[in-house]
């Protein structure tokens, strides 16, 4: 049988840097739906809101779901209150950081990103562009998650929005 | 024009879908008459006015009951369709 190597959605697209801003993409291991069942609460996170750190994340993904990022999988024992289903290789995670990052990701989603109003932690199901996504703030800046397939739209959109955001402060200095 | 989700809080139209009149909720069952079931499909008020409507929000696959006044624009209520539906 042909040996098949593992490949990142964002292989080769990743990463990139524009004036202070730099968009990495983050290797999650897995990724797993948590879905309660009914009438059980099973310790998924309010709505729009994140808990745990890097390696071992649990954010609100809808109506009764989480999704588990982390380094490994899911406590086992969560089996007995939610349904899960391994969903590691479905997703695309970049991260947007820098200075600038919040005026490059507001021009492609109507979400309030202001420090004050969408803090560390919280997580919203929205639109980039025209695709609907997961944005989450964390300690490092906003990780974005899209469906892998479209991983190199998702990229190319965000380069635009960080280019036209770079390209701006820079003009801005020149005329001070 | 923004909604504001009871899960997601206030969105932008952007994030949403109508899927028209909630009449939609009370499907006849399988002892309704033909013309009942024509009635549910094909039957809708137009008010000028108050109306109360199905939206989905798309990115959290969200069902809401709006109600909202199509002269104003103004958006006076939003609840989860499933609550609605029970």
């Amino acid at each position: 049988m042909a040996k098949l190597n593992a490949k990142n959605p964002a292989d080769g697209l990743l990463p990139l840097t524009e004036g202070e801003m730099t968009l990495t993409e983050v290797e999650a291991r897995e990724i797993w739906s948590i879905a309660p069942y009914p009438g059980v609460s099973a310790g998924i996170p309010s709505p729009n809101r994140s808990t745990g750190k890097e390696g071992a994340r649990m954010i609100w993904a809808g109506r009764d779901q989480a999704l588990w990022i982390g380094t490994n999988a899911p406590d086992a024992k969560l089996s007995e209150t939610a349904a899960l289903t391994d969903q590691s290789d479905a997703w695309t995670i970049v991260r947007l950081d820098g200075a600038g990052a919040d005026d490059a990701l507001a021009r492609l989603t109507p979400l309030d990103l202001r420090e004050g109003h969408f803090k560390r932690g919280h997580t919203a199901r929205t639109l980039v562009g025209h695709m609907t996504a997961q944005i989450t703030r964390t300690t490092k800046g906003f990780e974005i998650m899209v469906f892998r397939s479209m991983a190199g739209t998702l990229v190319h959109e965000l380069q635009v929005a960080m280019q036209s955001v770079a390209a701006r402060s820079k003009a801005q200095r020149s005329w001070e | 024009m923004r909604i504001t989700c009871p899960l997601n809080g206030e969105r932008d139209l952007r994030e949403f879908t109508i899927m028209g009149s909630v009449d939609y909720l009370d499907r006849p069952g399988q002892d309704g008459t033909i013309e009942a079931l024509d009635d549910h499909l094909h039957l809708r008020d137009n008010p000028a006015g108050e109306t109360r409507e199905l939206w989905y929000h798309d990115p959290s696959g969200t069902w809401l009951v709006v109600t909202r006044n199509t002269v104003t624009h103004e958006i006076l209520s939003t609840e989860l369709a499933m609550e609605v539906g029970k």
